[in-house]
């Protein structure tokens, strides 16, 4: 399964990654070479095999549904590039 | 007094204890050794002196009312994967730029909690994705260690190529590292230091920036087996804030080190014997086995068949996890926001100016295998092909009980001379990937030193939650081959 350009280009916009024209047919290229050598995967006899989902076989655990900590915007909004008025400033997102 | 620096964690804090000297006065002998060597070496990110000098005047009046914690004055360098409250913690990368947590991750917070002191940042690949530490957005770090009669400039391994030159170098006591496919042990058999990760569960996530949930884990590197018991002992434990934490008790490690290995079966898995691995290196695998003998193992061949198929694995299972992970960085929250004409173009621009290349890299592919119509093919597959491998490991343990493989397929090698290929980097995690796969322990020992004059490592992996016996043949590992070499300072 190679990867053509605009496979890259639909990719980075899925991953909201901005790739000048120029790097797209070097990065097709790379992306080709890790995938060809993943290819050995289809190697393996996988039939019946439930997949494995976790580290380490453990149920997750419940807790109560009650507030632990928070309440603290000014502590929330510390690293803000913008904030106002303890909010988030952003771009314009509906016209 | 000697130089205080080049004492091991167990050595200084018998010191404080005795009062041979004071936290103060070690804690300034290695702000003034990392002062002199970071310009050369690069391992420190950041170095809070100030910081530094309080928490070591914290403990010194701690221990005069004999109220001393398990670590009290021990100074120590943490990775900048550690969210720690108030110091700059970017994981390496622009994209968080002066990100300065106002929280503290739950290891760093428990070596606070028994004395530590914190020296300053380490530097690392950029959120760990490599083997290098040639990612970092801070430039690369210097291995202290030089080939005998060269003076090329070598990799420490990577990621946590900061921790490992570090302790190397005397610039801490020991240090905090985390091991997604080989980040801990890799550099610490680059730099000839002890590294290892625990189960996964044994320590706390939270506060640790992620790479790939499933397989990161964070554990210590140090200068002996004894130090890295200390160090885990210290920071494992259950943490409810992290719920792929393990309810267990941490078990004493230390006392494991010294523990008897008769008796114990120790398997050699054929599959590791790989093509083009150095002759030196099967040597010293050879006189690892040897000397496990002496001590009183039983060896037994056995067979892990899907190793081969445990990289390419990894590198589906940890760039989706990454891609999954790092979809939080768009400039909003925090870092750097890079503004273009509407909301999208700004999450483009942002992402793809603070990312570096290795990261960008991981994210498409991650976004390539989790998209529609390869999801299948490609992450299913590998979830199942990890089911395999981890199998393979359940079924070797019904007849041993720990497992002895070399550590990397090399020793150091010069920076720049693998930075071309990503296939020929990742293949350095080939021996310890599995165990993040399978989320067993693992740790890397050293064992010798190359015709070069590098130091080599060996690699004990035990069972899930079977640290102790890990530790107890690592440290009869670590008498047998009483490896005393240092890097001749040149910085």
């Amino acid at each position: 399964m190679a990867i053509d350009e605009n496979t890259v280009r639909r990719v980075a916009h899925l991953a909201r990654l901005a790739l000048p024209e120029a790097r797209v047919a070097p990065m097709a290229a790379e992306l080709n070479g890790i995938l060809a050598w993943i290819e050995q995967l289809n190697e393996v006899d996988i039939e019946g095999v439930a997949p494995m989902t976790s580290a380490v076989a453990t149920p997750l655990p419940m807790r109560e549904d009650v507030v632990t900590e928070g309440g603290d915007a000014r502590k929330v909004l510390a690293n803000a590039p913008k904030s106002e008025d303890g909010f988030f400033v952003v771009p314009k997102v509906v016209e | 007094m000697s130089d205080l620096t080049k004492l091991s964690l167990t050595d200084a804090l018998d010191g404080l204890a005795s009062k041979q000297f004071s936290s103060r006065e070690i804690t300034d002998a290695f702000l003034a050794a990392i002062d002199r060597a970071n310009p050369h070496l690069n391992a420190y990110v950041a170095v809070t002196h100030e910081k530094a000098r309080a928490m070591a005047d914290a403990s010194d009046a701690r221990r005069a009312q004999g109220r001393a914690g398990r670590l009290d004055g021990a100074p120590l360098g943490i990775k900048d994967l550690f969210c720690t409250e108030g110091v700059r913690s970017a994981a390496c990368s622009a994209i968080l730029g002066e990100f300065t947590p106002t929280y503290e991750s739950t290891v760093t917070a428990n070596l606070w909690a028994e004395g530590a002191v914190m020296l300053g940042k380490l530097n690392m690949d950029e959120f760990a994705m490599g083997s290098s530490n040639e990612t970092s957005c801070f430039g690369n770090v210097i291995n202290p260690w030089r080939s005998a009669g060269g003076n090329a400039q070598l990799t420490p391994g990577g990621s946590s190529g900061g921790s490992a030159a570090a302790t190397s170098a005397d610039l801490c006591l020991a240090a905090t590292a985390t091991d997604t496919g080989g980040s801990i042990r890799q550099p610490a058999a680059f730099t000839g230091t002890v590294g290892i990760k625990p189960t996964y569960g044994r320590c706390s996530r939270w506060g640790i920036v992620a790479f790939a949930s499933s397989l990161d884990q964070a554990g210590p590197i140090g200068k002996t087996v004894t130090d890295a018991a200390l160090m885990l002992s210290v920071m494992a434990g259950h943490d409810p804030k992290d719920s792929t934490s393990l309810p267990v008790q941490t078990p004493d490690f230390v006392a494991a080190v010294g523990r008897s290995v008769k008796g114990l079966k120790i398997g050699v898995p054929k599959e590791y014997r790989v093509d083009g691995m150095p002759a030196e290196i099967d040597a010293l695998w050879e006189k690892g086995i040897a000397q496990l003998k002496d001590a009183g193992c039983e060896i037994v061949p056995i067979s892990l068949p899907h190793t081969k198929y445990a990289l390419p694995t990894y590198y589906i299972i940890a760039p989706a996890e990454a891609s999954s992970n790092l979809a939080r960085y768009d400039g909003m929250r925090y870092g750097a926001r890079k503004v273009g004409k509407d909301l999208t173009e700004t999450y483009e621009a942002t992402r793809a100016s603070g990312f570096g290349k290795e990261v960008q890299r991981r994210i498409l592919i991650g976004t390539y295998v989790l998209s529609a119509g390869y999801y299948d093919a490609y992450y299913l597959r590998a979830q199942k092909v990890r089911a395999r491998i981890a199998e393979d490991f359940t079924k070797a343990f019904t007849q041993c009980d720990a497992i002895l493989t070399p550590t990397a397929p090399s020793s150091a090698f010069a920076l720049g001379e693998k930075a071309g290929d990503p296939v020929q980097m990742y293949l350095n995690d080939i021996f310890t990937v599995t165990t993040n796969l399978a989320g067993l322990p693992g740790i890397s020992v050293p064992a010798g030193l190359d015709a070069n004059g590098l130091p080599l490592g060996l690699q004990v992996i035990g069972r899930a939650l079977d640290e102790e016996t890990v530790f107890a043949v690592a440290g009869a590992l670590e008498k047998a081959a009483g490896f005393s070499a240092k890097a001749q300072a040149w910085w």
